[in-house]
């Protein structure tokens, strides 16, 4: 058994793979981490200014919806070229794990904003209306009674984010950014190590359905319908 | 006291005003139940969401207790939504919360009531409408009723002055409609609360309002003590609901009394002479024979009445049309 596995995985280097699983994490993580903090008040933002909603405001929800839209029809591989000045300048590199994050971040947080604002919109109107009869002001509606309604909705929407992330940061590994994805590239497609390839892949499958998983799970702890 | 004076409301649709309120003036006495009744589309949910300004009006102004709140800036506004309490048709409670949370909810956007306070008015508040069981469940896990009766202890919480009901029945079953309705005659006894109550059931008028408004395509149409209005509608709108409430179907009504003989009376008796047995010695004094068509006893709210639609042959007619009013028996000829 042992030698049959030593005959077919003979390219694979364990340690290698994992440095790559822990810089595929980290990056993933860390994009995450962003998207959520400025993909959630972004999408709060879109859902207040939108038509006949609380903050009805035509012109910045033109502008804000405008921009997620840029940054969400730009193909992320060419988002991650795109990006490299502007990633140079934040970071210092473009290269490796935190090279590979801006750009993530780019891609993740409009992408995550767009499902904040759907989850948003569909907390019954009338939740809505029945806070405001009770005198809260905007923030408290907000705060009371539209995120906790909606967090079921927002944390299914972590999980598609994360899971997008995890495919985004593989393919950084294009431009120089690390983890699987790099091993992928540099092992299994320019080298035709077949069998790394295949090692990375199962990886990432196994990490997308543990996202899924994990992700399923919370927002059933937190539905309460 | 709410004072409409001149009120109207108006929405933008594509640059055109679409009027949903025509100009109305109304006054809704502190401490009374309030009904307004109205098909779908009358305007009266656009009417009771003006007397907390969830809708603006585009003219006119409200006054409540002497003040003009559409002068209120924000901050008023706020002040002021917590003096009135609401409750929906479909509950509008947050499904994230418990019950006593959901009670809690608005003493705590107030922002001015202790941790303890919030706990014993809950509790009492729980106790008011008989769910002291059920604080620690969500609102999925109750049933329509129950889920109501969140509704009205969460519209209590603040100690308000008006409560507004919006279809708060319509989407109960008939039993569930009846002890809610009592709990709001209650609590508008014992607290001397002003409701103000929309339906499209005239029956629910019938238990628990003072005063009715009919509403039809954004005006008033007519509007007095329930007692008036039910028993002597005037308005073709109005009667519609009534003869819909009796279950009348007006056509069936018209082929059973043209086959009836002689004159046609309509006889309400309201209070205590609904009671009286009358017909025996009308009939007696007058020589008049009588066959009763429909007839039917009730309650307005705590006051019992009676309908009889009677056809009369032979005798004194005007004996009997005499002895009817001095009886105090409201008599309509109907041919």
């Amino acid at each position: 058994m042992e030698a049959l596995m030593e005959n077919l995985l003979t390219n694979v280097d364990w340690t290698e793979i994992g440095w790559a699983s822990w810089d595929t994490l980290v990056m993933v993580g860390m994009s995450l981490l962003f998207s959520v903090l400025i993909g959630l008040p972004l999408g709060v933002m879109l859902f207040l200014f939108g038509k006949r909603q609380l903050l009805e405001q035509p012109v910045a929800y033109a502008v804000l919806s405008f921009v997620v839209n840029i940054l969400r029809s730009v193909p992320f591989i060419i988002l991650l070229i795109v990006m490299i000045p502007f990633t140079v300048m934040l970071i210092g590199t473009s290269l490796g794990v935190a090279g590979a994050i801006p750009p993530l971040v780019a891609g993740g947080a409009p992408f995550f904003a767009r499902l904040v604002e759907t989850s948003l919109r569909e907390v019954d109107r009338g939740i809505i209306e029945a806070t405001q009869a009770m005198g809260a002001t905007v923030k408290q509606v907000v705060f009371g009674a539209l995120l906790p309604e909606a967090l079921p909705g927002i944390i299914a929407g972590i999980t598609v984010t994360a899971i997008t992330l995890v495919s985004y940061a593989a393919m950084s590994g294009v431009v120089g950014g690390g983890g699987l994805g790099d091993l992928a590239i540099r092992f299994g497609y320019q080298r035709f190590q077949t069998d790394v390839m295949v090692i990375t892949v199962a990886l990432l499958v196994i990490f997308v359905q543990l996202l899924q998983m994990a992700g399923d799970r919370l927002v059933l702890y937190f539905s309460r319908k | 006291m709410i004072v409409f004076d001149q009120v109207k409301k108006s929405y933008q649709v594509g640059g055109r005003a679409i009027p949903a309120l025509h100009s109305t003036s109304m006054t809704i006495e502190t401490g009374e139940v309030f009904g307004i009744v109205g098909h779908s589309g009358a305007g009266k949910s656009t009417l009771v969401r003006l007397i907390n300004l969830l809708e603006p009006p585009t003219g006119g102004r409200i006054l409540i207790d002497d003040e003009n709140i559409t002068g209120y800036n924000a901050s008023e506004l706020r002040a002021f939504r917590r003096k009135v309490g609401m409750i929906f048709q479909h509950f509008n409670l947050l499904s994230s919360k418990t019950v006593a949370d959901n009670i809690a909810f608005p003493m705590k956007l107030a922002g001015i009531y202790s941790r303890a306070e919030i706990r014993e008015r809950v509790d009492e508040l729980l106790k008011r409408v008989s769910l002291a069981d059920q604080a620690n469940k969500y609102p999925s896990q109750l049933s329509g009723g129950q889920k109501q009766r969140v509704g009205i202890a969460r519209a209590l919480a603040c100690r308000p002055t008006i409560l507004l009901c919006d279809e708060a029945t319509s989407a109960l079953d008939p039993q569930t409609t009846q002890s809610v309705l009592k709990l709001l005659a209650d609590i508008n006894r014992e607290l001397g609360l002003t409701i103000v109550l929309i339906t499209h059931e005239m029956d629910v008028v019938r238990r628990v309002c003072d005063r009715v408004a009919v509403m039809d395509a954004g005006e008033v149409v007519e509007m007095g003590a329930v007692s008036d209005v039910f028993l002597h509608p005037k308005h073709p709108t109005t009667r519609d609901f009534v003869f819909e409430s009796e279950s009348i179907d007006r056509e069936e009504m018209q082929r059973d009394l043209a086959q009836a003989p002689g004159r046609i009376l309509r006889l309400t008796f309201r209070g205590q002479s609904t009671y009286t047995p009358l017909l025996g010695s009308v009939a007696r004094e007058s020589g008049v024979d009588f066959s009763i068509l429909s007839g039917r006893i009730d309650h307005i709210k705590d006051t019992p009445y009676g309908q009889l639609t009677l056809s009369l042959v032979g005798g004194d007619l005007d004996i009997a049309m005499n002895a009817f009013e001095a009886a105090d028996v409201h008599v309509e000829v109907l041919r």
